[in-house]
């Protein structure tokens, strides 16, 4: 960093810059996590806490198929985008395609989940404070599912018109990082949620 | 008035000390900077003080303002040595530097501590900075030169971090010696325990283990002599968060929902001591106040006599009482019986109290006769409705309720 | 985009009012203001924004000051005041605080690292307007229905806004609604903006600018919109929790159901206390380009001020429970925030020594915009003073939620933050306009309002130590506190006087004021060697830089920064 008298300053060696997209969207997941944390500091809080009602222990079923759904598409994901980086784009087409599947899977699943939860264990946001921090982590988990989803599916009509290439592999990439945050917050939500607060 | 490297003073030399540059002046736009002779302002000075600063002549602090704003700001600022206005009585101002209480002498203490040493840094800091003002101010003939630049010292930097790191440790210490000392305080078998529910706006006070419930005010031994006599204090809530403050006598503590926390005083002469609720709780939170009186040991005991009794049944205020048990008081308010809890405070010795409504009203019979007939004028917002009496029966309440000693 | 309006500026140099000259009606200038993405316009309508709003506060402020310039004054209801002093602070924090730092940060930033825009300039927009929206939904409460005793619908629950007095069963009707999505929906503002700040940073300095040859500003404009970034999802994440509790009956802050009002008031300080250092930083931030320019000598110690800053921070995020030293936590919990609290406290202290440092040996001139930063000093040193007296716990016990308080928050919001805005404001409005503002006016500016603000604030700690509470509507006779508030109140004369005689400054020296020229200072920063104002793509060519005074290297050949730093 310092020259001596005489001497020319030293430049910086590389004229790299991290990609503006991979900041930003870095940027948006620190801000996410925070938020999240909150939920999860909230469900810890109460567990063990609520004054009647059902508890995890009673009503809660391991979703394990709709783990597997949601961290497999973690991984049909990454393939996509080695794909498009390549620029195989019928390759990446496919499995973007899987990738949306199987998020649709998980969001039926959860939903089917929480059908049953409200319908035949009476369990619900007002409940009990389970209920309340629950519903709301859970939720607000697949809140974020449900905006991945509509962004992958958006990609996913502009490659079915033939406009998506190689020169978007940047792009998509940052899309794709967003999903994996999702699926690491779902990580976190199922060991709260599932093992711990058992 | 640039200073060559010999004359700077120790602290500031550094390895990469520099001369003074020629200042060879902006490139793009002006021309080089002229020697200024003494008394001259440059007339690149882009400032439109340069009238000012011509006929002021010497370089001191007053000509930067005008005299008479500066007398101006003196004398506002006299005002401010005064503390106090006239028509009080300096024994119940409730002030946190006025301890009468062992916790509150620990939390002074400690102040007193803290203020003397920030004080001292202040003194420090402020003065270098006045020195800094003073001495390093451009005169006006200066010659137009940059001073020497200095990026740094490593050992001045790493001085004016160790002596601040060392100042808080010591802080800490001390600190944590009386957080211990007060909140971790064993309760002596002698101490009278009080418990204090909050409600919006109002103190409910119960004395479980002398079977006495009032509101607002609260009684206690005084501690004198040998025999300390602390009043260990239960705080809940009904509703929203409150906060127990009597400035003289210990710091605040809340009263939170769904929590007890607890604590205590230990006043050390008879009096009354003011305070009111620290946190806000709602409309009418500037009108909880508290008064608490410390009593010696034989004029606290009457007091709780006189309190557990049961109330006063004159026969010739028996028509209020009806009254009383008619209207809808009875739905929010006791008077004698099992003196379970209500929505709103105790009223079986009312007339024992000094204040009405947690200090809105003085009592007397005139003033609960108009605080019953509109609650609402005294403290707006205030949850007990106007219950829309006749004259009458307000009457009768009146002389009933005033009857309740 | 598709009008002629924006040829005129790439004339560049020319002061505003010049080019009026130009074949352009009103509409056709709001509305490329509307539709603008250009940071600087950007910046200077969050600015404006802000300033706006400090007016409206202030209006509020003096309104609590009348109503309590003497004992047992009833003139203004019970209600309305409580809105007067939740909406006080609520504006201060969010709709002037956020915004002008936003404001200076979205102006300066890319100017200070020669680079041309924002990295997201649509989403710098959205963020504006996002910000914009929600201060106008939550000054809408004033007239959005009745509320309790027709007094509107304003907040009413203190800006901090304590579980369970928001419930749905003590805050009635919908002001504690209004508070909670107007608040909201600017904190999404504020993210949005604080990820393009950052992305900027990070990825768009020009050649030459290592991390460490930035401008001071950018480190600390850095380093705040991380703090925004994690600050501010504690705050979102429990209002909407709030949101549910009161529209889908949730538990969260529910006491009857088991739920914590302690818990809001964790979420609500782990976003609280990093927000009043997101708050000061900036204020750090110019008072670290102010002051080496007008003392002519660099900033003393560059890397520790960035080490110091970061070191802020990330200890800021560990001392929120100072904030709650009376709820009733254990010794061992108060007592941890008693360190972290007083730790903080040495490279804040830090900070201050290297600006004297700065100072020292140097050739002070004392502009209006130095004026103001040796005020900040002043005061900024008091507000860390008395800020270590809140510290340690059983004072706080006496002090908390006093005028005490008050006065210290007061010290840092406005005798530093406050002050240090209005010498950036002084400092830059040459290169904003290409105009000098008038120093005889600013001058009178700073001894009126300097005069008002002592008056207020220094008072206000003697009101404390007698025991005045906060947020009181009116107090007893008997108290003592009578003289102290009135010497309060006409101290808000003077700042009153103070920000009138801005204003007439600005408005004025943006019609008649002289030409300042590009660099009318005499700095070193990269801004400094654009047009004033600068031309809307910045630079017609990306600047090179060799050290962290690229203009002082231009100015001194001879005797260049790199040489030794």
């Amino acid at each position: 960093m310092n020259g001596t008298a005489d001497s020319k300053p030293i430049e910086p060696t590389a004229d790299w810059a991290p990609s503006k997209g991979v900041v930003g969207m870095s940027c948006l997941i620190i801000a996410e996590s925070a938020i999240f944390l909150m939920f999860v500091v909230a469900y810890l809080f109460y567990v063990g806490k609520s004054l009647g009602g059902p508890t995890p222990r009673q009503v809660l079923d391991i979703p394990v198929l709709n783990t597997i759904c949601l961290l497999s598409s973690s991984a049909t994901i990454t393939v996509a985008l080695r794909a498009l980086r390549k620029g195989e784009t019928k390759r990446f087409s496919r499995w973007w395609l899987a990738t949306i599947v199987l998020g649709a899977w998980f969001l039926l699943g959860t939903g089917y989940e929480w059908r049953r939860l409200i319908y035949e264990k009476g369990l619900t946001l007002q409940t009990n404070l389970f209920g309340t921090t629950f519903y709301s982590l859970v939720g607000l988990h697949a809140t974020h599912v449900v905006i991945g989803l509509l962004g992958l599916m958006l990609v996913m009509a502009f490659t079915l018109a033939g406009w998506v290439n190689q020169d978007h592999a940047e792009r998509t990439h940052v899309l794709g990082l967003y999903w994996h945050f999702v699926d690491g917050v779902w990580v976190v939500v199922f060991t709260v949620v599932y093992v711990i607060g058992r | 008035m640039i200073k060559t490297p010999e004359r700077v003073p120790f602290l500031l030399r550094v390895i990469r000390r520099r001369p003074p540059a020629p200042h060879t002046g902006i490139q793009e736009t002006g021309p080089a900077r002229e020697t200024l002779g003494p008394g001259e302002i440059s007339a690149h000075t882009p400032f439109e003080c340069r009238n000012d600063r011509a006929s002021a002549g010497a370089s001191s602090i007053t000509s930067w303002i005008p005299p008479w704003m500066f007398w101006m700001a003196m004398l506002l600022a006299a005002p401010q040595a005064l503390c106090g206005g006239q028509r009080v009585d300096p024994a119940l101002v409730p002030s946190m530097f006025a301890p009468e209480s062992a916790p509150a002498h620990s939390i002074s203490h400690l102040a007193g501590f803290v203020l003397a040493i920030t004080g001292g840094m202040f003194a420090l800091v402020a003065g270098l900075l006045i020195y800094v003002i003073v001495r390093y101010r451009r005169r006006p003939n200066d010659d137009g030169m940059e001073p020497a630049q200095v990026y740094g010292s490593g050992p001045v930097e790493a001085a004016w971090t160790t002596v601040p790191l060392l100042i808080v440790v010591a802080f800490t210490l001390t600190t944590a010696r009386v957080i211990q000392e007060v909140q971790d305080a064993r309760e002596p078998a002698s101490a009278v325990n009080v418990q204090i529910i909050g409600h919006q706006w109002w103190w409910e006070i119960r004395y479980p283990e002398l079977g006495i419930v009032t509101a607002n005010e609260l009684h206690v031994p005084v501690s004198q002599g040998g025999e300390p006599r602390p009043a260990f204090l239960d705080l809940r809530s009904a509703d929203v968060v409150h906060s127990f403050w009597v400035p003289r006598l210990m710091g605040k503590i809340d009263l939170v929902p769904n929590k007890v926390n607890s604590m205590w005083i230990e006043p050390e002469r008879p009096g009354l001591f003011l305070g009111q609720c620290g946190t806000y709780c709602g409309t009418e939170h500037a009108y909880m106040l508290i008064r608490v009186f410390a009593d010696l040991p034989q004029d606290f005991d009457r007091w709780a006599e006189r309190q557990k009794a049961p109330p006063e049944n004159d026969p010739s205020a028996a028509a209020g009482r009806r009254v009383f048990e008619r209207t809808a008081c009875v739905n929010c308010h006791v008077i004698g019986g099992a003196r379970d809890r209500r929505f709103g405070p105790d009223l079986t010795h009312l007339m024992s109290r000094s204040t009405l409504a947690s200090g809105a009203l003085s009592n007397s019979p005139a003033a609960l006769r108009a605080w019953i007939n509109s609650p609402e004028q005294f403290k707006p917002g205030v949850l007990m409705p106007t219950m829309n009496l006749s004259d009458n029966d307000l009457d009768k309440l009146v002389a009933y309720l005033s009857t309740l000693k | 985009m598709n009008d002629t309006s924006h040829l005129g500026e790439i004339a560049g140099g020319m002061p505003l009012a010049a080019r009026a000259a130009e074949d352009r009606t009103v509409l056709d200038t709001l509305h490329s203001w509307l539709v603008t993405v250009d940071h600087k316009k950007l910046g200077l309508m969050y600015i404006l924004y802000g300033l706006g709003f400090l007016f409206i506060g202030g209006l509020e402020a003096t309104l609590i000051r009348l109503q309590l310039i003497a004992p047992g004054l009833h003139v203004i209801a019970p209600v309305a005041f409580n809105q007067l002093f939740t909406m006080h602070g609520t504006t201060m924090v969010f709709l002037v605080g956020m915004p002008l730092i936003f404001g200076f940060a979205n102006y300066l930033v890319p100017l200070m690292i020669g680079a041309r825009d924002l990295a997201f300039p649509r989403l710098n927009a959205f963020g504006l307007w996002l910000s914009v929206f929600g201060g106008l939904l939550l000054y809408f409460s004033y007239i959005g229905g009745q509320g309790l005793s027709g007094a509107g619908s304003a907040p009413d629950v203190g800006w901090f806004a304590y579980a369970p007095l928001t419930a749905k069963a003590f805050s009635k009707g919908h002001s504690t609604d209004y508070w909670t999505l107007g608040i909201l929906v600017s904190g999404f503002g504020s993210i949005a903006t604080a990820a393009n700040i950052i992305t900027t940073i990070v990825c768009m300095r020009c050649r030459g600018m290592s991390l460490t040859r930035m401008p001071l500003l950018a480190w600390l404009c850095l380093v705040v919109c991380g703090m925004v970034l994690i600050a501010v999802g504690p705050l979102t994440a429990a209002q909407v929790m709030l949101l549910l509790d009161r529209f889908a009956g949730s538990h969260f802050f529910d006491t009857q159901a088991g739920g914590s009002a302690v818990l809001w008031m964790h979420f609500f300080w782990i976003f609280g206390h990093p927000e009043v250092y997101i708050l000061v930083i900036p204020a750090f931030a110019f008072a670290s380009e102010i002051i080496p320019v007008f003392s002519r000598k660099a900033i003393f110690g560059y890397p520790v001020m960035v080490g110091a800053t970061c070191a802020i921070a990330f200890v800021s995020l560990g001392v929120w429970a100072h904030h709650m030293f009376t709820v009733g936590m254990t010794s061992t919990g108060n007592t941890f925030f008693v360190v972290s609290t007083m730790m903080i406290g040495v490279p804040t202290g830090i900070k201050i020594f290297n600006w004297l440092g700065t100072m020292w040996g140097g050739k002070l001139r004392f502009a209006t915009p130095m004026l103001f930063s040796i005020a900040f000093l002043f005061q900024f040193l008091i507000a860390g003073l008395t800020g270590i007296m809140l510290a340690c716990a059983p004072w706080d016990w006496q002090l908390n939620d006093s005028y005490f308080l008050i006065a210290h928050f007061h010290y840092v919001l406005v005798g530093a933050i406050v002050f240090m805005i209005f010498a950036a404001i002084y400092y830059w409005f040459p290169k904003a306009t290409g105009r000098l503002l008038s120093e005889r006016l600013g001058k009178w500016h700073f001894w009126l309002f300097l005069i008002g603000f002592h008056m207020t604030f220094d008072t206000m700690h003697f009101a404390g130590i007698l025991g005045m509470p906060r947020r009181i509507y009116t107090y007893e006779a008997d108290r003592g506190w009578g003289t102290l508030n009135l010497i309060c109140t006409i101290g808000v004369a003077f700042q009153i006087a103070g920000v009138l005689i801005m204003s007439v400054n600005l408005l004025r020296s943006l019609r008649k004021g002289k030409p300042a020229g590009s660099d009318p200072w005499d700095a070193w920063t990269l801004e400094w060697s654009t047009s004033s104002p600068p031309p809307e793509y910045n630079f017609s060519e990306i600047p090179a830089v060799e050290s962290r005074r690229p203009l002082w290297d231009l100015k001194h050949p001879a005797d260049p920064d790199w040489k030794y730093e």
